[in-house]
């Protein structure tokens, strides 16, 4: 805990990025931009959308789990071609990143989202606030995620969730 | 017209006011819920030490469900004797007793009512009515019986047991599937804009997945031209259905241009996701088995699940899903588990249609209260056991059931 409240240990360009990274995240999903969103992970990377409840219980089955790109690749085909829902989109605020740590290999961050959700015909709603719990790799140049579990704060989704978060 | 004037001769016609009538909820809360069923509670393992509680819904009554130190399992409703406040207001937790936070009314772990705050009073006055008695005042109490792990209770009392409620046919797949050490992988809260009934038809109704769902019929999964059956049990109240991947007379049904769901030009990057082993020597694949009135145990590949329909009003229910795992399974199946159960849940790549498809009938049937469905796939009767899954019998035979109990 005591690097998330020592701001010193962290390089303010190095939270920067982060929060770039984190932007352009939200953008590609909320703008409909999804066949680019594979590209935000490394091919063996972990993506994971669970609950509060069943993360701290430490239980492996996610709403949603990718275990390499092609999953998430796959994700994104079914809901272009296989998946039948109401048509909707995503509204995300995402805000700014806590480094919880930094090696050579990885960067561990933590950051709150809240995601609104408008269906077809109806007003936005809060579908989802939670964490992103993530582990960065940075290549010098780019920075991807290496693992991000997606942390939902309640235990209940409403209908489904096709769209990653 | 009344919401049940059904053709009684068959339940091949359903009035659509059974799915927002609020006269209808009333009796069906009394009727259904604590009438003369068996409601799931809960998992064994969700309460694997004396004390451990966790707190959900038969109905729309909320209850709680304890382990005593006995190592039994109880069940009474959440509502203190005294003034009706919620004795646990957390979901789930461990405690010596349960005491409301109200007055500090405190209940052993049967429900029992062992103490009052100042019962006598505070220096000889005050105090409770001499005509008070606290064996007169606990919670009040359901039956309750387990099979396989799974917690079941009843508001009413006299009940058959458990196994005598399922019958026999029932009773082999539960043994089947959960008759062994299991594990909870994962539990998720699915809310849906539908009625409970709705949900449950869903998931007796055999003629619609292969349809709805193209990964299931795209991947193979599940077609109704694969070996299977559907039965019901006596009077209806429950059903099974099964089906075997590896035995397929397709003969061209699924072509890809007449049936929507059929995607022929639609592949994996990764299909590891289907990756599977037999687990069953009968060589089942998919099996959705119902209790009634509103809990299934589902078997898709080597997935294993709970689910349990709640009603939240005509308009509105509450599904949890329970994914479940073996204590036997190697390290590569319970991976094999994990990876498959993206086909289940809120984002189930098979379930999540389900989850619309609720919401979707909810408000295509509004203003249509006198209107019918019509159940007539397979024929009109409810055989017990139908080999052609291409049937909506087990749809009819949960309408039988519930409409037995709702005339009492």
């Amino acid at each position: 805990m005591p690097d998330i409240l020592d701001p010193i240990s962290v390089d303010p360009a190095l939270l920067q990025r982060i929060d770039m990274l984190n932007r352009q995240y939200g953008h590609t999903i909320d703008e409909d931009l999804l066949e680019e969103w594979p590209k935000f992970f490394i091919e063996e990377a972990r993506y994971m959308i669970t609950t509060q409840q069943n993360y701290q219980a430490n239980m492996p089955v996610g709403l949603i789990l990718c275990e390499n790109r092609g999953m998430m690749e796959d994700r994104v085909s079914a809901l272009r071609i296989a998946n039948l829902y109401e048509p909707h989109g995503y509204r995300h605020l995402i805000d700014l990143p806590i480094v919880i740590s930094k090696s050579e290999q990885e960067i561990m961050a933590q950051t709150s989202f809240a995601c609104f959700r408008t269906v077809q015909g109806s007003a936005p709603e809060i579908f989802c606030t939670g964490k992103y719990l993530d582990r960065i790799v940075d290549d010098g140049q780019f920075l991807q995620f290496k693992e991000r579990v997606v942390v939902c704060d309640s235990e209940r989704i409403d209908t489904l969730i096709v769209i990653p978060l | 017209m009344s919401p049940l004037d059904f053709n009684l001769n068959d339940y091949s016609e359903i009035p659509y006011a059974v799915y927002s009538d609020e006269d209808l909820y009333k009796k069906e809360q009394a009727q259904v819920f604590q009438g003369r069923t068996w409601n799931f509670l809960a998992l064994e393992i969700e309460l694997p030490k004396p004390g451990d509680f966790k707190t959900m819904f038969v109905g729309d009554t909320p209850v709680i469900v304890i382990r005593d130190s006995n190592g039994n399992i109880n069940a009474m409703v959440n509502r203190c004797a005294h003034r009706g406040n919620l004795v646990c207001i957390e979901d789930h937790g461990n405690v010596e007793h349960l005491t409301c936070v109200y007055h500090n009314w405190t209940y052993d772990l049967e429900g029992n009512l062992s103490s009052i705050a100042f019962e006598k009073g505070i220096q000889g006055e005050g105090g409770m009515a001499a005509d008070f008695d606290k064996s007169c005042h606990a919670l009040e109490k359901l039956s309750v019986e387990t099979h396989c792990g799974l917690v079941f209770g009843s508001f009413s009392e006299n009940m058959p047991s458990l196994i005598e409620y399922f019958g026999p046919e029932m009773c082999r797949n539960i043994e089947r599937l959960l008759g062994r050490k299991i594990e909870l992988l994962g539990r998720f809260q699915h809310g849906l804009d539908g009625n409970w009934k709705l949900y449950m038809e869903n998931v007796r109704d055999t003629y619609h997945a292969s349809l709805l769902h193209s990964f299931m019929t795209t991947f193979r999964l599940n077609r109704l031209s694969m070996k299977g059956a559907v039965e019901v049990s006596e009077g209806g109240l429950h059903h099974l259905t099964y089906s075997i991947r590896t035995q397929d007379n397709d003969q061209g049904q699924y072509n890809a241009r007449e049936i929507r769901a059929s995607k022929d030009d639609y592949t994996l990057n990764s299909p590891e996701l289907l990756e599977s082993w037999p687990e069953f020597e009968c060589g089942t694949t998919l099996a959705i088995q119902s209790l009634f009135p509103n809990f299934s145990i589902q078997q898709l590949s080597n997935v294993l699940t709970l689910r349990l329909i709640v009603p939240k009003g005509p308009h509105k229910s509450e599904l949890t899903w329970w994914v479940l795992g073996a204590a036997e399974d190697t390290p590569e199946q319970r991976a094999m588990r994990i990876r498959q159960s993206n086909l289940i849940g809120p984002g189930g790549y098979i379930a999540m249609e389900d989850g619309a498809v609720v919401g979707w009938v909810q408000r295509g049937v509004k203003g249509a209260e006198k209107k019918k469905s019509v159940l007539a796939m397979g024929g009109r009767d409810i055989e017990r056991k139908s080999n052609s899954r291409c049937n909506e019998l087990a749809v009819r035979g949960f309408w039988q059931g519930w409409h037995n109990l709702l005339e009492g």
